[in-house]
């Protein structure tokens, strides 16, 4: 990964030990926090344990454990539900809002503080941003209480919180900005005259934006999916605080798993779980190419 | 006639839109307010600041104050740490230099792996060395996993799009490597480096799954938080989640000021 192979020379024989010192924090911290520690997550699920402490060993008792279990499979079939329903709607949203910031706003100015202000929510608490959709949601909430007073129901609806609706609601309005901005950013950069050849050609909006701007978003909308397949797939507290304990998810399974100390239980579940999710990626980088984008 | 229209539903889907991002969090910044029996939903029952001073007496709520500390201390570590390490790595990065392919699926691995199997593995490693995690150990590397390949990608960002005529004039000019670093390459590219910095603050002042198996004994905020969501049930919690909200918002402004600032002085 070379960016700019002309970069201002230091003294010939220095280069190689400037470079290395400029990379070595990043490599160091790297190595110790996040390689270290994945390694420590593949030996301990090979570990035995009782109900008082860890007991190293070398078997598959954990992984049996956990493939031959039919709430595992249930809890993956759930969390994938959750992903893909997640995936393609923040995914229409956030093309949507990224094509209206990228081509229907003009004006420079308007175009920098709108996309602003679409930004700024996500850099405050995602545990708030759940909590309020509490008084939005609940059963004495604002909307039950404004469709009661309109007469468009006659009781207030129980599905809208601690039900899959409410997890799903509070995922794309956590999510949706990491589908916003990689779009937003590819969208940018498309060639406005080939979207002026192609009204000239004759294409209507509509065609023009399936046939044009889709397919030259694609690497955008790429880079988008993988963070919120990779959010999604290893949530718990979404899941937890918006389902109100009714529904699963695999990341809620290993905090529970670690919460009652089942340590290399929760071991090899993640390690399922991150088998599974680095399948997904690959699946995604082999279908569009995103190294254009950096 | 139809492009009129159409562009009048487009411009309403971004406002709903922004209606839908904001809409819950004014919810709340106004419940927060409610008189001192009102309750966690409409509608307001008095006005009062009641909630706000429950937040600071201490057995109402667990450690705020203590835990507000930690996390504005951790913050500024992230931040600082962040910046300087993913600044250097940038400038690593525009040279090939040996493993500098490995060092980048590292860096991008570190941004897929799921944060709770991060905070799980930190905190095995703590463990199997025999080393207490805290806030200041285990929980700052855990958050640096996520804050730096995040920085690493805006520096990528930044020197794609960085004219090196710059550079290389002061070169000619006799400037040593550190001059032109320091006097042209970092007043040109300060404006990310506050992105960085801020994105750095922001995403460890809110970070709950990478902290919550790596903070040891002491809580931070976003943990704190979490504790209040199942054991409070009254507008305390709507309190608290105004004043670090608008604390976010002030941080926020600042760096936008900033960088208008560092650009005025551009120009």
């Amino acid at each position: 990964m070379v960016v700019d192979q002309g970069a201002v020379r230091a003294p010939r024989n220095l280069v190689p030990f400037v470079t290395f010192l400029q990379a070595a924090p990043l490599a160091a911290v790297l190595i110790v926090f996040l390689l270290l520690p994945m390694f420590a997550l593949v030996v301990v699920s090979f570990f035995d344990y009782n109900s008082v402490q860890i007991i190293p060993a070398f078997e598959f008792t954990n992984y049996t454990d956990v493939l031959g279990s039919a709430v595992t499979w249930r809890t993956y079939l759930n969390t994938l539900r959750f992903t893909v329903i997640v995936w393609v709607v923040t995914a229409v949203l956030g093309f949507t809002i990224a094509y209206v910031l990228a081509f229907e706003i003009r004006s420079r100015t308007a175009q920098l503080v709108l996309f602003l202000v679409c930004t700024v929510p996500f850099l405050t608490s995602n545990i708030i941003r759940m909590i309020s959709w509490i008084p939005f949601l609940g059963r004495e909430g604002l909307l039950n209480s404004t469709l009661l007073k309109l007469g468009l129901i006659h009781q207030p609806l129980e599905f809208l919180l601690f039900s899959d609706f409410a997890v799903v609601l509070a995922y794309t309005h956590l999510y949706v900005l990491f589908m916003i901005t990689p779009i937003f950013n590819t969208m940018m950069r498309i060639d406005r005259r080939l979207l002026e050849a192609a009204l000239d050609g004759g294409a209507g909006w509509w065609r023009t934006v399936v046939e044009v701007i889709l397919p030259l978003s694609k690497s955008g909308l790429a880079i988008g999916s993988i963070f919120v397949v990779t959010m999604v797939m290893g949530d718990f507290i979404t899941v937890r605080l918006m389902s109100g304990g009714q529904s699963a998810s695999v990341g809620l399974m290993i905090a529970n798993q670690i919460a009652s100390l089942q340590y290399p239980a929760a071991c090899a579940n993640a390690v399922v779980l991150l088998a599974v999710v680095l399948t997904m990626i690959a699946a995604i980088l082999r279908i569009v190419d995103i190294r254009k984008e950096l | 006639m139809a492009a009129t229209i159409r562009r009048f539903v487009l411009l309403s889907i971004l406002g709903l839109f922004i209606l839908f991002l904001y809409g819950p969090t004014l919810t709340i910044l106004v419940l927060s307010f409610q008189g001192p029996d009102g309750g966690l939903t409409f509608p307001m029952n008095g006005f009062s600041f009641h909630w706000f001073r429950r937040l600071f007496e201490t057995q109402a709520v667990g450690d705020f104050g203590g835990s507000l500390m930690r996390s504005f201390t951790l913050a500024t570590m992230v931040m600082c740490t962040t910046v300087v390490v993913s600044l250097a790595a940038g400038m690593a990065f525009r040279r090939r230099f040996k493993g500098s392919g490995a060092l980048f699926t590292l860096a991008v691995a570190s941004l897929i792996i799921p944060s709770i199997l991060v905070s799980l593995g930190v905190g095995l490693l703590f463990n199997e060395l025999n080393l207490d995690p805290d806030w200041y150990s285990s929980a700052f590397g855990a958050q640096l996993t996520w804050t730096l390949p995040f920085g690493l990608l805006i520096m990528f960002a930044v020197f794609n799009r960085f004219n090196r005529a710059w550079e290389e004039a002061a070169r000619d000019q006799g400037a040593t490597p550190w001059q032109s670093f320091w006097h042209v390459v970092l007043p040109i590219i300060a404006p990310s480096v506050i992105g960085i910095a801020l994105f750095g603050f922001t995403l460890s002042y809110d970070e709950f799954a990478r902290t919550l198996l790596t903070a040891g004994s002491d809580n931070t905020l976003p943990l704190e938080i979490f504790g209040m969501t199942t054991s409070v049930t009254t507008p305390v919690l709507y309190a608290l989640g105004t004043l670090t909200t608008v604390f976010s918002f002030a941080v926020i402004l600042c760096s936008l000021v900033v960088v208008r600032v560092l650009a005025a002085r551009r120009a």
